[in-house]
């Protein structure tokens, strides 16, 4: 999976140079796969910023009358074991989604992106101690790594979140340290060291807007499996807790009525599946227009 | 006169790709006889690989035979069912491709590779069809055939790969070898080399070839006839001996032209002007016509009407006004 | 052949210090109460305090950091996995069989999710842009998007509740069938991609159509000339999909019940009995690398092209 992202990200990277980025997203524009995803993504972030305004119920809100309700006309979604509405607490779930998005993401990328380009542009000792480290990382699969990491800081929402940046990080330390060694030997930078430019203006001026497609083409293979972890870790026990509306962990209690209120893993469950298939839909179609293959 | 072993007759090979349709053989007529090597010459893109496709129809998408018709050993090939031209593959006819070294399966030893064809084709098993293997490629000249028959194709030669190539599409004695310029990756010291076997096996088991060139100096070696081709069409048709001696046909003058003469004191390389015409657009005219030096001879005919193909003598064809004997009543009184 | 493995090996040997490090870090970064809390409640205050450095002396947490790695590094490498802080149980007793069972788990799905995989990359590459290319495509955009824990649910909901083919609680062998085919069709998403990919690709290489050239059935071209080089492909990614077929394992033993490394895992971080976690991540990370080092090897003797005595 990530040595077939990199390789994909470094083709692309090509591409975005050659066309540009307005010439980019205009042809994602013309896909329908990107605008369908692009449109779930978007309600997604409405939904963080603003559910609380619109959302029907409180989704705290417990009224045991109401319990495990299949969906009707009052409750879309239904409602769950202690008939809090399902509608209201998975829109208010989209806040965990844009979160692990973002905090996640960026904590792999920035500290990723960091190693990468102290590693292939610092001296050779840094760059064997830091492969070394990235070694060891990529050493564990995945979800043990994340597993790892939250029983040294132990389990809770953020806790989660921060592990699941951390194993992010090795996958985009490796792609722009190559991406850097590449660099490097272009002429250009070599002229801009002949004229006398530091290290630190090259990385800046030459280096880094090259090295910024790939790591977007590499963020969007590596977005989905981030929430995924996250959602997983939840589900687990180990990320966010009941009652908080975080998907992953509104199955844990779900699951136990699936007999008889299939309902309530169902509202969560998809939830999960349709933001994730969204990611990947724009993903696949900012990778096919950047595909130098697919023309 | 005996009836010749493949007749090709107005063979239509278009290419449906997302630029447009491109007629890449586009009314071609050829015969081949039995136990004859002719040798199929013309500039790259002018559609004689095609042709050698088709013929074992192997032409992939989006390329398709949309029109003629291939006779082979009095069968029509193009009415064939999938099933039935596997068949005829291998066993009636074969074929040699350009690329000797990524044409054999990286992952399967040589010796296999071989012996496939009689484990598959003949029911022999495994023990026979090796032995037989290892004849083949004594045959065809292989040093120590026991030890490089559990070869894998990396570990050999480009000269080596190809006499596997022509172990394995002899060894079912086909009628036919169709051999794709066999010898053009080749380092020129072994070229003759290759060239010879090929010859010499063919002759051996009555094999007629189809020698598909670029190269008139491997032509004038191995081949008895000769067809050039031009934009998906043969201009002429002539014996090897006739062709080089009095070329009817102006392009095939400019080829001949283009040779370049070992030792002679001034290479004779003549450049034909232009280039060969993109066959994507519907011609009107003779289609060697933008490039031809000799146009002018035969008036604005060539611009805008297709010549025939003339007949000028046995087994001697050109498709060109220039043969057409009323132009040369008319270059007679112009003269 | 042996110098290169052991060129491997000595290449992993880093690697496994580093997950040594890794896993002591569990023990070393982890808060004080973790062991204060094993007390509370249990004892009087002084009793507890006594307690507490007792056992702080018996795990070693009263040394400093570098000797308590090189005290944990020797009885790792001695198979010593030590004792579980809340059974008192040597770890290996609760541990052993559990890693059986997570491995027969991966094992199953790995079956399943290379024939699947593997088959409708096969069929989706030779009727590339077909129809059949399309839906294939599309139900494995799905598979990579669908959590393994919620289409564990729903396939517990389709078999066990719905169509009641299977009873929820099953015994022997019948248990393994709904985890491992949960994981196992997840699994067969990013298998029949890589499959389609390596395929296409080898289909249009020279030497399929050489085959074709020699008279060869379809199938033969697909399944004696094209498939066995497709499948180098497929294996070079093999090592990672063990990786996520562990992970996925871990996840789907929680929904279903099954008595394996994951399940376990998850209760003892609650319960912080950091030796436990330890030795589950210890030996998930050390399979996985054992796992990779065979892929390797077997990567060099499935491709005759591969000079191991080189470089």
């Amino acid at each position: 999976m990530s040595s077939l992202a990199l390789e994909r990200a470094v083709e692309a990277r090509a591409v975005i140079r050659r066309a540009g980025w307005r010439w980019t997203l205009r042809q994602l524009f013309r896909k329908r796969t990107a605008l369908i995803g692009g449109a779930v993504v978007l309600f997604l972030i409405v939904c963080a910023l603003w559910a609380p305004d619109f959302v029907p119920y409180d989704p705290f809100k417990v009224n045991t009358l109401n319990r495990l309700k299949p969906p009707s006309a009052a409750h879309w979604l239904g409602t769950d074991e202690l008939g809090r509405d399902l509608l209201s607490r998975v829109l208010i779930g989209a806040r965990f989604f844009v979160l692990v998005c973002l905090i996640s993401v960026s904590i792999a990328a920035s500290v990723g992106v960091f190693l990468g380009l102290i590693a292939g542009s610092g001296p050779s000792w840094l760059d064997v101690a830091v492969m070394r480290v990235i070694d060891v990382m990529l050493a564990f699969p995945y979800i043990l790594l994340t597993l790892a990491i939250i029983a040294i800081l132990g389990p809770s929402l953020w806790m989660a979140m921060i592990s699941v940046g951390i194993a992010g990080i090795p996958g985009y330390a490796r792609l722009v340290r190559g991406e850097v060694l590449a660099v490097k030997q272009e002429e250009y930078v070599e002229a801009m060291r002949a004229l006398g430019a530091g290290p630190a203006a090259i990385m800046v001026r030459a280096i880094l807007p090259n090295v910024a497609s790939s790591i977007i083409i590499y963020m969007s293979f590596q977005m989905p499996l981030a929430v995924l972890a996250a959602a997983a870790l939840s589900f687990l026990g180990l990320g966010a807790q009941p009652p908080l509306p975080e998907w992953g962990a509104m199955l844990v209690n779900a699951r136990t009525f699936l007999r008889t209120a299939w309902w309530t893993s169902a509202a969560p469950g998809l939830a999960i599946f349709v933001s994730i298939l969204a990611l990947n839909l724009l993903g696949n179609a900012l990778r096919d227009v950047l595909d130098p293959k697919s023309k | 006169m005996t009836e010749p072993l493949l007749s090709i007759e107005g063979l239509k090979t278009h290419f449906f790709g997302y630029d447009g349709l491109v007629r890449a053989v586009d009314g071609v007529d050829l015969e081949v006889n039995p136990g004859e090597v002719l040798g199929l010459v013309g500039e790259s893109g002018c559609g004689k690989t095609v042709t050698a496709l088709s013929v074992m129809r192997l032409v992939d998408a989006p390329g398709r035979i949309v029109g003629g018709t291939i006779r082979f050993d009095r069968r029509d090939l193009l009415s064939l069912s999938a099933s039935e031209m596997a068949q005829v593959r291998g066993a009636e006819i074969a074929m040699i491709f350009q690329q000797p070294k990524v044409s054999l399966n990286p992952v399967m030893r040589v010796g296999r590779q071989i012996a496939e064809q009689f484990i598959r084709r003949r029911g022999m098993d495994e023990a026979a069809a090796w032995k037989e293997a290892i004849g083949l490629l004594a045959a065809v000249g292989i040093p120590a055939p026991e030890a490089k028959a559990r070869a894998y194709p990396h570990e050999l030669s480009g000269g080596q790969a190809q006499r596997v190539m022509i172990a394995i599409a002899l060894s079912l004695k086909p009628k036919l070898l169709i051999a794709d310029e066999p010898t053009t990756a080749l380092d020129v010291t072994v070229q003759a080399q290759v060239l010879a076997l090929l010859r010499e096996r063919c002759k051996a088991l009555g094999t007629s070839l189809i020698l598909v060139t670029h190269d008139l100096g491997v032509v004038a070696q191995v081949a008895d006839r000769v067809a050039v081709m031009y934009a998906g069409q043969v201009v002429e048709q002539a014996p090897v001996e006739r062709l080089f001696e009095a070329p009817e046909h102006p392009y095939t003058r400019g080829l001949l032209g283009s040779i370049p003469v070992l030792g002679a004191l001034k290479p004779r390389l003549v450049e034909i002007p232009g280039n060969v015409p993109t066959l994507d657009g519907v011609s009107v005219g003779c289609r060697f016509a933008a490039r031809c030096g000799e146009r002018l001879r035969v008036g604005s005919r060539c611009e805008t009407e297709a010549p025939p193909v003339i007949a000028r003598g046995p087994g001697l064809q050109v498709r060109c006004w220039l043969a057409d004997p009323a132009a040369a009543d008319k270059e007679r009184a112009l003269a | 052949m042996s110098a290169y493995i052991a060129r491997r090996l000595m290449l992993a040997a880093p690697v496994v210090v580093g997950i040594l490090l890794v896993t002591f870090l569990i023990q070393a970064l982890i808060p004080a109460d973790a062991v204060n809390t094993m007390f509370q409640g249990q004892l009087s205050d002084d009793d507890a305090a006594e307690a507490i450095k007792v056992m702080r002396a018996k795990y070693n947490l009263d040394r400093s950091w570098f000797e308590q790695f090189l005290i944990y590094s020797a009885n790792i490498l001695q198979g010593d996995l030590g004792e579980s802080i809340r059974t008192r149980q040597p770890v290996i007793d609760e541990i052993g069989y559990r890693y059986l069972n997570t491995i027969q788990l991966t094992l199953a799905s790995l079956v399943i999710g290379a024939v699947v995989g593997v088959l409708t990359g096969i069929v989706a590459a030779y009727k590339k842009d077909s129809w059949l290319d399309v839906t294939a495509m599309t139900i494995g955009l799905f598979g990579i998007s669908m959590p393994a824990f919620f289409f564990g649910l729903v396939l517990i909901f389709v078999f066990a509740v719905w169509l009641q083919w299977l009873p929820v609680i099953v015994q022997g062998w019948q248990s393994l069938i709904l985890p491992a085919l949960t994981l196992g069709l997840i699994e067969a998403a990013p298998v029949s991609r890589i499959a389609r990919s390596s395929m296409i690709e080898v289909l249009s290489r020279e030497y399929i159509r050489a085959a074709r050239a020699k008279g060869m059935s379809e199938a033969t071209v697909i399944f004696h000339h094209a498939l066995p080089n497709a499948l180098l492909g497929v294996v070079t990614i093999l090592g990672l999909q063990v990786g996520n077929l562990l992970g996925g394992a871990f996840i789907i033993e929680v929904i279903f019940g099954w008595r394996g490394m994951g399940e376990l895992a998850v209760k003892a971080i609650q319960w912080r009995d950091f030796t436990i976690t330890q030795a589950i991540i210890l030996m998930g990370a050390g399979t996985y690398v054992l796992v990779n080092l065979a892929v390797d090897i077997l990567y060099t003797w499935l491709d005759p092209r591969i000079d191991y005595s080189a470089t």
